[in-house]
């Protein structure tokens, strides 16, 4: 350990001995890995953002909506989820913990004192709140009785509020949607965007209200997400709705299913691969851009050895071994390399940091620590592997010879 | 101490042999002060780089403190040049970043030896050569002769058996020659054994015993009288 650090020192005073040209040495290693750490910053950020917003709806949360092909919209033939779906997940399926029909109830405009807004209006019951994970900040959700009574109550999103200008706490107000006044008793917690589209630009009404309100609209559809009880039977009461939903929907063995069983998480998923591939074809750039650092390396420390031949031949006549040399040029090569992958690492983040401010709405950059980790290791490698031959070359010279060298 | 037995070498020059010595015995005890002497070519480097474990004879044995080196491989021969050997050169050899001390330290890195222990000897050893208030002086800040005292104390701060020195007063003027000898001089009288070589008759008159390198033989070897103090 001791000679370790020895060495380690000697080489850093080596480097500092030819300060420019060391930078100058590392700096494709520094650039390259600027690079990385700047673009990954900037894409995780981004993607921690996306998985937060998601990580609400657990990935115990399964989604049952119908599936149409572009045929169905051109013959007019659509799928819809029916009533004795819902029926059907609730009380036919086992495994099935909370189930949460979602009805879109296009019922137009909502107004409240001559201002109109055109949220996304939908028709939920309680268990909507456990099971998509909304939360009121003001008032309540919906509840059972709403739902029983069909009540006329709507909790709205804070985008609503805003755009109406209705009081901060809108509980109690009066809005009309459609052709229907309904009491505002909650207000929903600030989700923020996803790409842009807001999540607060919405509206919840009690389940039976919005189906009979809708009951004629030709555009009304139904989602229904639901929770599994037991995380590790997701799979199995995927398979047991698949089953009982074609039974209920009287689909002949044979044919397809004009339904889908949705994941919560599979959207974060789906994003995850794109991300990935991002991040290994950057990999593939930042590696050739480090494979050119260190050749670099290599070639300067091979200048360096030529220029160090007496040097070299002296440390041989006072007892140093091939060994101790080889060590100290390698030594010096991994240093050089990772020294510009430290500079590369901190600038990179400065720059993703920049970046992430400059686009407004970004989410911030954020780098894990072990890319980090790994970005210093292979800038370190780098050196080492490029290093091999210079140092060798200095390890097999001869003392006479190098001595006499001039 | 040092045993040359029959040593021969040869250097290929392209197609060329070379007989670089063609045949060597000699035999150098404990706390001798011994001048190679020799017009160049005549073979005394070659001598020279073998008793310091530079190069390995291409014939014959050398035997150093009773250990046959001819065979040592070269991670061995550095061992041995470390220890049993303390190199002085004609233009000094100082590792020019590094100060006197950290040049003086150097040999010591490769014993292993920890810093404060290094750094220790090397005060030790500075000071002995005269050099106690130039420790941490840059070889360009340093004349000649300081320069030359940093390298013999570099060479001996290792307590080697020999004391090898290549002309090491070649690239000083007379006043700094006379004064790196007189070191050399107190050295051996402090029993440290001495090979040094040159062509400078002046100086090998400081020496005991000198042998002529000729041709790659020893034509001449005879002790020196007694000099007039």
């Amino acid at each position: 350990m001791n000679v370790f650090a020895e060495a380690f020192s000697a080489a850093l005073a080596s480097l500092n001995a030819h300060r420019l040209r060391s930078f100058l040495t590392t700096l494709g290693i520094l650039i390259g890995t600027m690079a990385v750490i700047a673009v990954v910053s900037v894409l995780q950020g981004f993607s921690d953002s996306i998985s937060n917003q998601f990580s609400d709806l657990g990935s115990n949360t399964l989604t049952l909506a119908a599936k149409n092909e572009q045929e169905n919209f051109r013959t007019g033939q659509i799928n819809r989820l029916t009533f004795e779906d819902v029926d059907a997940l609730r009380y036919k399926i086992s495994g099935i913990e909370r189930v949460a029909p979602i009805l879109r109830a296009p019922l137009g405009a909502t107004l409240y004192k001559g201002r109109s807004v055109a949220p996304q209006i939908q028709g939920a019951t309680e268990e909507a709140q456990d099971v998509l994970g909304v939360d009121t900040s003001i008032g309540r959700f919906l509840t059972a009785s709403d739902e029983k009574n069909g009540r006329r109550v709507a909790v709205i999103g804070t985008d609503v509020r805003d755009q109406l200008r209705m009081p901060p706490d809108p509980v109690g107000e009066y809005l009309l949607i459609g052709r229907e006044w309904f009491r505002v008793v909650g207000l929903l917690e600030k989700r923020g965007e996803i790409f842009g589209f807001s999540q607060d630009n919405r509206i919840f009404i009690p389940f039976s209200v919005a189906r009979s309100l809708t009951g004629t609209f030709e555009r009304s559809s139904m989602e229904v997400s639901f929770t599994v009880t037991n995380l590790t039977e997701v799979n199995q009461v995927r398979e047991r709705t698949e089953r009982a939903i074609r039974a209920t929907r009287k689909l002949p063995p044979g044919k397809a299913d004009d339904f889908e069983i949705k994941a919560a998480d599979s959207f974060v998923r789906q994003f995850n691969s794109i991300t990935a591939t991002a991040t290994a074809v950057l990999a593939g750039i930042v590696g050739i851009s480090l494979l050119v650092g260190g050749i670099g390396i290599m070639n300067i420390m091979l200048v360096s050895v030529t220029e160090r031949t007496r040097e070299i031949g002296i440390l041989k006549a006072l007892g140093a071994t091939r060994r101790d040399i080889l060590v100290q040029f390698l030594l010096e090569a991994a240093l050089l390399s990772l020294l510009g992958g430290l500079i590369g690492i901190v600038l990179g983040l400065l720059a993703g940091m920049g970046i992430a401010s400059l686009i407004p709405n970004f989410p911030p950059a954020h780098v894990p620590i072990w890319v980090m980790i790994a970005a210093a290791g292979f800038s370190a490698i780098v050196g080492v592997v490029f290093g091999i031959a210079p140092a060798s070359k200095a390890a097999a010279l001869d003392p006479i010879e190098a001595l006499r060298y001039e | 101490m040092i045993e040359l037995k029959g040593i021969v070498k040869r250097y290929v020059l392209g197609d060329e042999t070379v007989l670089a010595l063609a045949g060597v015995d000699l035999f150098v005890g404990r706390n001798e002060y011994v001048a190679l002497i020799g017009p160049s070519g005549s073979g005394k480097s070659t001598l020279m780089n073998l008793i310091g474990c530079l190069d390995s004879p291409s014939e014959g044995h050398y035997i150093l403190n009773g250990r046959d080196t001819s065979a040592l491989s070269e991670q061995e021969l550095a061992v041995v040049r470390n220890r049993e050997i303390g190199f002085v050169f004609q233009s000094f050899h100082l590792l020019p970043r590094q100060s006197a001390l950290q040049n003086v330290m150097q040999p010591l890195v490769y014993r292993r030896m920890s810093p404060s222990e290094r750094r220790d000897r090397a005060v030790q050893a500075l000071r002995n050569v005269g050099l106690g208030d130039r420790l941490d002086h840059r070889p360009n800040q340093l004349s000649g002769g300081q320069r030359q005292r940093v390298a013999v104390a570099r060479a001996l701060v290792g307590e080697p058996s020999i004391l090898l020195a290549d002309e090491p007063t070649g690239n000083l003027d007379s006043r700094t020659s006379a004064e790196i000898m007189g070191l050399f001089d107190a050295l051996h009288a402090q029993g440290q054994t001495v090979v040094l070589v040159t062509h400078e008759p002046d100086i090998a008159a400081h020496c005991r015993r000198t042998i002529r390198v000729f041709d790659g033989r020893i034509v001449e070897d005879h002790p020196n009288p007694a000099r007039a103090a």
